[in-house]
């Protein structure tokens, strides 16, 4: 499995915070990358680096490298919105747009450019089907997406994010806001999803992480303390912080 | 125990009073202008007096058209709409969405000041700047003109266009827009295709209240349009609703004054229809 992205001392600051220190991270493609650790320690930080959003708070600081296909995506010529259809992001809280289903799906494509009334049809049905939420809403595409549960919301979400045929998908604690059904619906969807998509998440839950993820990465007060094989990480971790972490004695 | 159920009802029934005090005034003020505005249509006629295109209350032969002034407040209205609106949505767009935290509170307040200005103040301006401007630059004889008080009154518009579309922009929740911006769209883009959609009934609403300021407003537009009863023309002197009654009222007499009142009636039917728009448009933005 090749790489698809790499941080390389990656320090960032909320002003006079620093909220992340000297991290180096390889993230290998068409797998699942999972980040944990006790809340405020950097997860969804880091996460947001990855795809540039952190650049929307004016206190940030950044310093380091954050390298995809080859190319540091701080690099002034990178364009980062077309870096951000490339990286895709599913938020915390469910947040479709208040407009229809089909609208929903659509806004990334047509923002991108496309018009065609043919092709829109279809990125609409096949994101909806890979979300696998295509049979519960065919037939009210045309109904606000705000009246859907909270986990079909999330699939929506999903959903729009694959419309703009993203290389990663990168997910936001995306089931603590959603009943156990629903959290395992969406585990099962990222297991599918990484057939052709490269998948990193932060979950505050481990027998999540444990369940899907290939790769798991423990964070601490903003440090990456160890990153590993999933498997590996949780039954013989190298790290005394990641073992008390792992096995409750704080967090 | 007892002395605080005691206390609280005191208090509730003093707000009652208070609440019923105020729905006493606007009863009172309905009635009133029903009661004062009916009988001058009676007389009058009510297709002669909306349609009659000729006000001449004082002459031999008097005539009670109000057709000049009806025209003449929703043209006037429509003009300052067409001219605030835009810019008044594109400030609050700006304001709300775009500009540096320094910037937008200067203008924060500046909007505030603008909205702070008495009427008299703006007529004022208008007639010693606005009025003689238009007469050397379009070269008419008198400047005075319903384009004055367009102008004028797009002006006094401003601040509560601007402040009402601002803070249904800021209403906006931020998760809209990261969503937006995560896949890739611009901070433009998200702005009009997400933002702007998600606040309409608010600009709306916004839109709505200028309407009923500038159909409302007298002082300013009496002194830049030269209240002269004629068919409105965008540089003639024209007359609005507001302005016959308080140009004529103080020396009015009989027929004339009944008149007066029913000029008031139709105005405030102008009124209560806008507050009818505005309501459902409130409404509509709080489910
Ligand atoms: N917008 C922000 N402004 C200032 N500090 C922030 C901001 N977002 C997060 N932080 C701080 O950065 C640290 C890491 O936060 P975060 O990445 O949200 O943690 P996690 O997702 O692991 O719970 C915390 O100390 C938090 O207070
Ligand atoms: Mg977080």
């Amino acid at each position: 499995m090749s790489d698809i992205m790499t941080a390389k001392d990656l320090n960032l600051w909320y002003d006079k915070t620093h909220a992340l220190k000297n991290v180096n991270i390889t993230i290998p493609e068409k797998s699942i990358t999972a980040f944990i650790g006790p809340s405020g320690c950097g997860k969804s930080t880091f996460l947001k680096t990855l795809n540039r959003m952190n650049d929307l708070i004016p206190i940030v600081k950044i310093t380091g490298e954050v390298c995809y296909n080859g190319q540091n995506i701080y690099d002034s010529s990178v364009d980062v919105n077309e870096l951000r259809r490339e990286i895709g992001m599913v938020f915390q809280k469910p947040n479709p747009f208040p407009m229809s289903i089909y609208d929903n799906i659509a806004y990334g494509p047509r923002t991108h450019g496309i018009k065609s009334k043919v092709k829109l049809d279809e990125i609409v049905e096949q994101s909806l089907r890979d979300a696998a939420i295509w049979d519960e809403v065919k037939d009210r595409l045309k109904k606000n997406a705000l009246g859907m549960s909270g986990g079909q919301q999330q699939r929506l979400c999903i959903a729009r994010a694959l419309a703009v045929k993203p290389k990663i998908l990168l997910m936001d604690e995306p089931t603590s806001a959603l009943d156990p059904i629903s959290t395992s619906r969406i585990e099962e969807l990222a297991i599918e999803l990484k057939k052709s998509y490269t998948i990193v998440i932060v979950t505050h839950n481990m027998q999540q992480a444990v369940r899907i993820s290939d790769n798991t990465a423990f964070f601490l007060l903003g440090e990456l303390i160890e990153y590993g094989e999933t498997e590996k990480l949780f039954s013989q971790p190298t790290d005394k912080r990641t073992e008390d972490y792992i096995t409750g004695r704080f967090g | 125990m007892k002395k605080n159920k005691i206390v609280e009802r005191a208090v509730h029934g003093v707000f009652l009073i208070l609440g019923l005090l105020t729905l006493g005034c606007v009863l009172l003020i309905t009635v009133y202008l029903i009661i004062s505005g009916i009988p001058a249509i009676k007389e009058i006629g009510l297709f002669d007096f909306l349609f009659g295109t000729r006000w001449a209350s004082t002459a031999e032969e008097p005539s009670y058209g109000i057709l000049p002034f009806i025209l003449t407040s929703i043209y006037g209205t429509a003009g300052a709409i067409v001219i605030g609106v835009p810019i008044g949505f594109f400030s609050a767009v700006y304001l709300s969405k775009f500009a540096a935290p320094k910037i937008k509170g200067f203008m924060e307040n500046a909007v505030s000041l603008l909205a702070g200005i008495p009427s008299v103040v703006y007529g004022l301006v208008g007639m010693l700047v606005l009025v003689p401007g238009i007469r050397t630059l379009f070269d008419i004889p008198d400047g005075a003109s319903l384009a004055a008080a367009i102008i004028v009154l797009a002006i006094m518009i401003l601040p509560s266009i601007i402040k009402v579309s601002m803070t249904a922009l800021e209403a906006v929740p931020k998760e809209y827009e990261d969503a937006s911006l995560a896949l890739g769209a611009t901070p433009v883009e998200t702005c009009f295709r997400v933002s702007v959609p998600a606040a309409k009934s608010g600009i709306a609403a916004a839109v709505v209240l200028g309407v009923g300021r500038a159909i409302g407003e007298a002082m300013a537009v009496m002194m830049v349009s030269g209240n002269v009863p004629n068919m409105p023309s965008l540089f003639q002197s024209v007359r609005f609703l507001t302005t016959a009654v308080a140009s004529e009222m103080s020396y009015s007499s009989g027929l004339q004054q009944q008149a007066l009142f029913s000029i008031a009636l139709v105005l405030f039917l102008f009124i209560m229809l806008i507050n009818a728009v505005l309501n459902f448009f409130l409404k509509k933005e709080n489910c």
